[in-house]
C-alpha cells in the first residue's frame, strides 16, 4: 500500500504545482500550495507507517502548524495589494524586474 | 480489504477535486474543492494510524485555513473570476509538462521502489498508547521546535495585524456630518421604494413618480443587472428601457 | 698639501649658535607673505627686505666670530635636531669658511637686490607675491650651502629650484614666462637626478650623508670606479643647476622672469650652487682624476659655448645670460683644478655675484627706463639719459672682460693661470674665452650706451630712483674692490683652507702679473674689444636684426642645444608615447573594454530573464526540480 500512497501524493503535488504555475489569482494560487504541502503530508505519514516511526507524524504536525502561520501572513499581504492596486493578480506585481 | 476500497475511493475523489481546485475559474469553488481534498487526505490521516493528525488536519486546515481562505476572497471580491486567456508565452505548456513530467518521475521512482512489508505503529505507540508516544514526543525530542513554532505563531498574528491594518486617514463621520452632507446634496429624501404606484410590488419593479414617469433609482443596480442579464425585464417598454439604462449606469 | 681642518661640534651659543636664523628669517618672511597674502599687500615688501637684512646681519655675526677662532677651529657644525633616524642622519648647520663666504654673498647681494626690487616692481600688482618668493629662494639657498649633510643640501637644491620655477613664471600670464619656468623645472630634473643617484651610491658606500664622515681619509678605501661614478653624478647635478653643457639649455629662457630675480638667482647666487657642490664634494673629485678632467672639460666647453652665444643675443638679458653661462664655466675650470683652483673659483664666484648683479640690474634699470624694452638695437645713446646707470653698468662691463685692477682681472686671470699650469689646452681656450668676453660685452656696451638713437617713439628714457641706483652703486663698489682685496695675499685661499684644503705650492699673486698669459689675455680683450668698436661703435648698428652668416645663427640659436634636446630626447620621447598610448588604447584598453563590453552584452541579454513574473520563476524552480529527480534517477541513488 505504501506505493499507492506515495503516488498519491505526488499525484496531488504534481497538480498542485502545476496549478501554481497556471492560475493567476493569488489566492488560488495559495491554495494550490497548501495543496503540495498537504499532499508532502500525506507523505511523511505513509512513510512513518512504513518505517514504524511517530517522528514522521510530528514533522507533518509541524509542516500544518508552519503552514497556518504562513496562510495567516500570506492572506494579509494578498489584502494589502489589493486594497492599494485593486488586483489579485500575481502577474500585476511584476515591478522587480529588470 | 477495507483500506484498499477506502484508498481507492478516496484517491479518486482526492486527485478530482485537486484537478478542480487548480482549473476552476471561480475561486470560492476551488476553494470548496481544496476542502474537499483535505477532508480526504484526513481520512487517509486516520486510515494510516494517524488520528491525531487527522483530527488537526479537520480543525487547522478544514476549519481555520480555509475559513481565512474564504474571508479574504469576500474581501477581495467573491465574484472575480479569473480570465482564461494566458499572457505569458509558452508558461502553460511549459507548466503542463513540468508538472506531468515530474508526476512520471515519480511514479517511476516509487514504483520501482521495492518496500519492505510495513512496520506499522505497533512498536512506537506500544508503552501508553499513541497520544501518549505523540506527547512524549513533542515535549521532550521536540520541545525546543515546538516552543520555536508557538513564537513563530504570535509572530505571524502580529504580523497579519500590522500588515492588514488601515490607518485612518479623516475623522470618522459623525451622525452631523452625515446628515449634513445629506442636505447639502441633490437629495436630501429616501429613494423611493420599489413598486410604488406600480402595477406590482417585486423588488425589480420599478416605481413610478406622480407624474407617471418612471423612477429609476427605485431599482438596485445590481437586481436590474440580474435582470438584464438573464432577460427577466418587464414587459411595459417603458420600465424595460428603464431598468436597461439602470443596468448600464451600474456598469460604468 | 695641506687637507682640511676637522669639522667641529659647535656647542657654543653666539651667532654660529644661532646661525639657524638665517635660513629661519626668510622662511618666516615668505610664510607670513604667503598666509596673510593680501592683508600684506601694503608693507609686504618692507617685511620681505626686513628679514632679508636680518639674514644679512647673522650672516656678518656668524663670519666675525669664525675670525675670532683659531685656523683649526673653524669648521663649525650645529646640531639642530634628529632628522631620517633610519639614515642615521641629524639636520645640523656647518658654518665654515666656504659657507659663511656664500652666506655672505647670498644674503648681502640678496638685501641689495631685495632693495632694488621695491623700486623695480613698484608698479606691479602683485610685487607681495615677488617678495615672499624672494625669501623663499634665499631661505633655501642658505639651507644649500649652510647643511652639514647631503639631505639638507637637497632639500635646499630643490628648495631653489622651486623658487626659480615661481619667480621664472612669475608673469604667468605670458606664455612665453610659463614654459620657460617649466623648462628650467624639467632640465633642472635631470640634474638633480644626477645628484640623488649620486647621493644613493655615498650611502651605500660610506653609510653617511654627512659632509664630516666624507672627508678624504674616510673616502680612500672605496674603488677608482665608485669614486668617478660619485663624481660624475655630482657633476650631473652641477651642471643642472650651474647651466653647464650639457644642461645648458633653460638657463636663457629663464630671462622671462623679472630681471632682479635674474640678477639674483640667474646669475649671482643659485646657478653658482653647482660650483659650490663640487668644491664642496671636492674629496671625490680630488680623488677621481677622470672626474675632475670631466669637471674641466665641462667647464671649458661652457665658457666658449656661452661666450659665443652672448656674441648673437639682441636680448640685454640674453646676453647676459650668455655671459653667465661662460663666467661660470671659469669657476667650474677653476673647481675642476683642486685646492689650487678652488679659491679662484670662488673668488671669481663672489666677484661675479657682484659685477654680474650689477649689471643685470643695470640693464634692468635701463629696460626701466625704456617701456620694457629689452632689444638692445632699440637703444643707443643712453649714456646721456642714465648717467648713473651708465657709470655702474660700465665698472661691471670693466670689471667682467678683466680690465686692470678691477675684480675680474685677478680672479679670472688666476683661473686661467692655475689652468696653465695643468694643461695648456686648457688654458689657451681659457685665455680665448676671455677675448671673445671683451668682444660681446664690448658690443653690449657700445649698442646700449653709445651709438645713435635708436628707440621706439614713445620711449622716454630716465634715470631710475635712488631705490633702484644705491644699490647699483653698492655693487659697484663691490665690482671694482673685492678681486683685489680677496686675490692680494692670497687672502680669500687662506681663509678657505680649514674647508678645502690648500695646495702645496700657493701662487703668489701679483698687483699686476706681466706673465706671457697674462699679457696675451689683455692683448686678446682689446683685440676684442676693438672690434666690437668697429662693427658697433663706429658703424650704424642696424635696427632690425641683419640675417647674418651661418655662424651667427649658429650662434643665435644657442649652439642648437634646443634642436639637439628635441631630436635626440623630446621626439624619441613622443614616439615611444604614442607607441605606449596605442597599445595601451588598442591592447591593455581593448582587452579590458571589450572583457567589459562582453559582460555587458551577455547581462543585458540575461536580465531579459528576470521578467518579473513569479510564475515564471516559479517555473523554473519546478522545471529545475524535475531535472533533479531525472538526474537522480538516471544515475540510480533513487
Amino acid at each position: 500500500m505504501t506505493t499507492h500512497y506515495l503516488i498519491l501524493s505526488g499525484l496531488l503535488f504534481a497538480i498542485g504545482a502545476m496549478g501554481v504555475l497556471i492560475r493567476r489569482n493569488a489566492i488560488v494560487v495559495f491554495m494550490c500550495v497548501e495543496l503540495m504541502l498537504n499532499a508532502c503530508n500525506l507523505a511523511f505519514v505513509t512513510f512513518a507507517r512504513q518505517v514504524g516511526n511517530l517522528e514522521g507524524q510530528i514533522i507533518a504536525f509541524f509542516v500544518m502548524v508552519v503552514a497556518a502561520a504562513e496562510v495567516v501572513v500570506g492572506l494579509a499581504i494578498i489584502v494589502t495589494i489589493f486594497r492599494t492596486r485593486r488586483s489579485a493578480s500575481v502577474d500585476d506585481a511584476n515591478l522587480l524586474k529588470y | 480489504m477495507g483500506e484498499t476500497i477506502t484508498f481507492w475511493v478516496l484517491a479518486v475523489v482526492s486527485v478530482g477535486a485537486a484537478l478542480g481546485v487548480v482549473f476552476n475559474r471561480k475561486a470560492v469553488y476551488s476553494a470548496l474543492m481544496l476542502g474537499t481534498v483535505m477532508l480526504c487526505l484526513a481520512v487517509l490521516y486516520a486510515v494510516q494510524d494517524a488520528p491525531f493528525l487527522a483530527a488537526v488536519q479537520i480543525i487547522v486546515y478544514t476549519g481555520a485555513v480555509m475559513m481565512l481562505f474564504l474571508f479574504v476572497l469576500m474581501l477581495v471580491g467573491v465574484d472575480s473570476s479569473d480570465s482564461l486567456v494566458e499572457t505569458l508565452r509558452g508558461q502553460r505548456f511549459w507548466a503542463i509538462i513540468a508538472g506531468v513530467g515530474f508526476a512520471a518521475l515519480i511514479i517511476l521512482a516509487v514504483g520501482n521502489a521495492i518496500f519492505a512489508p510495513q512496520t506499522g505503529l505497533a512498536m512506537a505507540t506500544g508503552q501508553g498508547g499513541y497520544i501518549r508516544s505523540i506527547a512524549l514526543l513533542l515535549f521532550t525530542k521536540y520541545v525546543f521546535a515546538f516552543e520555536v513554532t508557538s513564537a513563530l505563531l504570535i509572530t505571524a498574528a502580529l504580523a497579519a495585524m500590522v500588515l492588514a491594518h488601515r490607518e485612518r486617514l479623516a475623522k470618522k463621520a459623525t451622525q452631523k456630518d452625515l446628515s449634513k452632507a445629506r442636505f447639502l446634496g441633490d437629495r436630501p429624501s429616501p429613494l423611493p421604494g420599489p413598486g410604488t404606484y406600480a402595477t406590482g410590488n417585486a423588488i425589480d419593479m420599478p416605481a413610478l413618480l406622480p407624474d407617471g414617469s418612471v423612477a429609476e433609482s427605485s431599482v438596485n443596480r445590481y437586481i436590474a443587472r440580474y435582470d438584464v442579464e438573464h432577460g427577466h425585464l418587464p414587459e411595459d417598454p417603458k420600465l424595460a428601457e428603464a431598468i436597461k439604462h439602470r443596468a448600464e449606469e451600474e456598469s460604468k | 698639501m695641506e687637507s682640511p681642518a676637522e669639522i667641529i661640534q659647535h656647542t657654543a651659543g653666539g651667532a654660529i649658535g644661532v646661525s639657524w636664523l638665517m635660513i629661519a628669517l626668510p622662511l618666516l618672511g615668505a610664510f607670513i607673505l604667503l598666509v596673510f597674502n593680501r592683508f600684506t599687500n601694503r608693507w609686504g615688501h618692507l617685511l620681505g627686505v626686513a628679514m632679508s637684512l636680518a639674514s644679512f646681519a647673522v650672516a656678518v655675526l656668524a663670519f666675525v666670530e669664525l675670525l675670532g677662532l683659531g685656523e683649526d677651529q673653524r669648521r663649525r657644525a650645529v646640531r639642530l635636531y634628529e632628522f631620517i633616524p633610519s639614515l642615521k642622519l641629524d639636520m645640523g648647520l656647518l658654518v665654515d669658511p666656504l659657507s659663511v663666504s656664500f652666506a655672505l654673498l647670498i644674503t648681502g647681494v640678496g638685501s641689495l637686490i631685495h632693495i632694488y626690487s621695491i623700486g623695480y616692481m613698484s608698479h606691479d600688482p602683485d610685487r607681495r607675491r615677488f617678495f615672499s618668493y624672494l625669501n623663499l629662494f634665499v631661505a633655501a639657498m642658505l639651507l644649500l650651502v649652510l647643511s652639514d649633510n647631503y639631505v639638507g643640501l637637497f632639500i635646499g637644491w630643490e628648495g631653489v629650484g622651486l623658487a626659480s620655477y615661481l619667480l621664472i613664471g612669475f608673469w604667468q600670464f605670458k606664455p612665453s614666462a610659463a614654459v620657460a619656468a617649466k623648462k628650467a623645472f624639467v632640465v633642472n630634473r635631470v640634474g638633480d637626478f644626477g645628484l640623488l643617484v649620486g647621493m644613493f651610491i655615498i650611502w651605500t658606500s660610506f653609510g653617511s650623508l654627512a659632509f664630516k664622515d666624507l672627508g678624504a681619509q674616510q673616502i680612500g678605501t672605496a674603488s677608482d670606479g665608485t669614486l668617478t661614478a660619485i663624481g660624475l653624478l655630482l657633476l650631473l647635478g652641477a651642471c643642472g643647476k650651474s647651466a653647464q653643457l650639457p644642461l645648458q639649455s633653460w638657463l636663457l629662457d629663464a630671462m622671462e622672469g623679472p630681471t632682479p630675480v635674474s640678477a639674483l638667482i640667474h646669475a649671482a647666487t643659485m646657478v653658482t650652487a653647482g660650483v659650490y657642490l663640487v668644491v664642496r664634494s671636492g674629496a671625490f673629485f680630488e680623488a677621481s682624476d677622470v672626474a675632475s678632467l670631466v669637471v674641466t672639460i665641462v667647464g671649458v666647453a661652457t665658457l666658449l659655448a656661452g661666450a659665443i652665444i652672448g656674441c648673437a643675443k639682441d636680448d640685454i638679458k640674453k646676453g647676459l645670460a650668455g655671459s653667465t653661462m661662460s663666467q661660470i664655466g671659469y669657476m667650474m675650470l677653476g673647481a675642476g683644478l683642486g685646492p689650487a683652483g678652488y679659491a679662484f673659483a670662488i673668488a671669481h664666484l663672489i666677484a661675479h655675484g657682484f659685477f654680474k648683479a650689477d649689471m643685470f640690474l643695470g640693464a634692468g634699470s635701463v629696460m626701466h627706463g625704456m617701456n620694457d624694452e629689452v632689444d638692445m638695437r632699440k637703444y643707443g645713446g643712453l649714456r646721456k639719459y642714465m648717467p648713473i646707470t651708465f657709470a655702474t653698468f660700465m665698472v661691471g662691463y670693466l670689471a667682467i672682460i678683466g680690465f686692470p685692477f678691477l675684480s675680474g682681472f685677478y680672479t679670472k686671470d688666476g683661473i686661467i693661470e692655475t689652468a696653465m699650469e695643468h694643461g695648456a689646452w686648457m688654458g689657451w681656450l681659457a685665455v680665448l674665452g676671455a677675448g671673445i668676453t671683451g668682444f660681446y660685452m664690448s658690443r653690449m656696451i657700445f649698442m646700449t650706451f653709445f651709438g645713435e638713437k635708436r628707440w621706439e617713439k614713445d620711449a622716454h628714457p630716465h634715470e631710475s630712483p635712488s631705490v633702484m641706483t644705491v644699490p647699483l652703486i653698492l655693487l659697484s663698489i663691490g665690482s671694482i674692490v673685492l678681486g683685489y682685496f680677496l686675490i692680494m695675499d692670497n687672502r680669500l685661499m687662506h681663509f678657505l683652507a680649514p674647508a678645502v684644503g690648500m695646495p702645496e705650492h700657493a701662487p703668489v699673486p701679483h698687483v699686476f702679473s706681466t706673465t706671457t698669459v697674462g699679457l696675451s689675455t689683455l692683448a686678446l680683450v682689446a683685440v676684442g674689444a676693438a672690434i666690437a668698436w668697429m662693427k658697433y661703435g663706429r658703424a650704424q648698428v642696424p635696427a632690425v636684426q641683419p640675417r647674418g652668416s651661418f655662424l651667427t645663427t649658429f650662434a643665435r640659436r644657442d649652439l642648437y642645444g634646443d634642436a639637439l634636446n628635441e631630436s635626440l630626447f623630446m621626439r624619441p620621447g613622443q614616439w615611444l608615447t604614442r607607441i605606449a598610448v596605442y597599445f595601451d588604447n588598442r591592447g591593455i584598453d581593448g582587452l579590458v573594454n571589450g572583457l567589459a563590453a562582453g559582460i555587458g552584452g551577455s547581462s543585458g541579454r540575461l536580465r531579459r530573464l528576470q521578467t518579473g513574473f513569479a510564475r515564471t520563476y516559479a517555473l523554473s524552480i519546478l522545471i529545475g526540480a524535475a531535472l533533479l529527480t531525472g538526474a537522480l534517477l538516471l544515475v540510480g541513488n533513487i
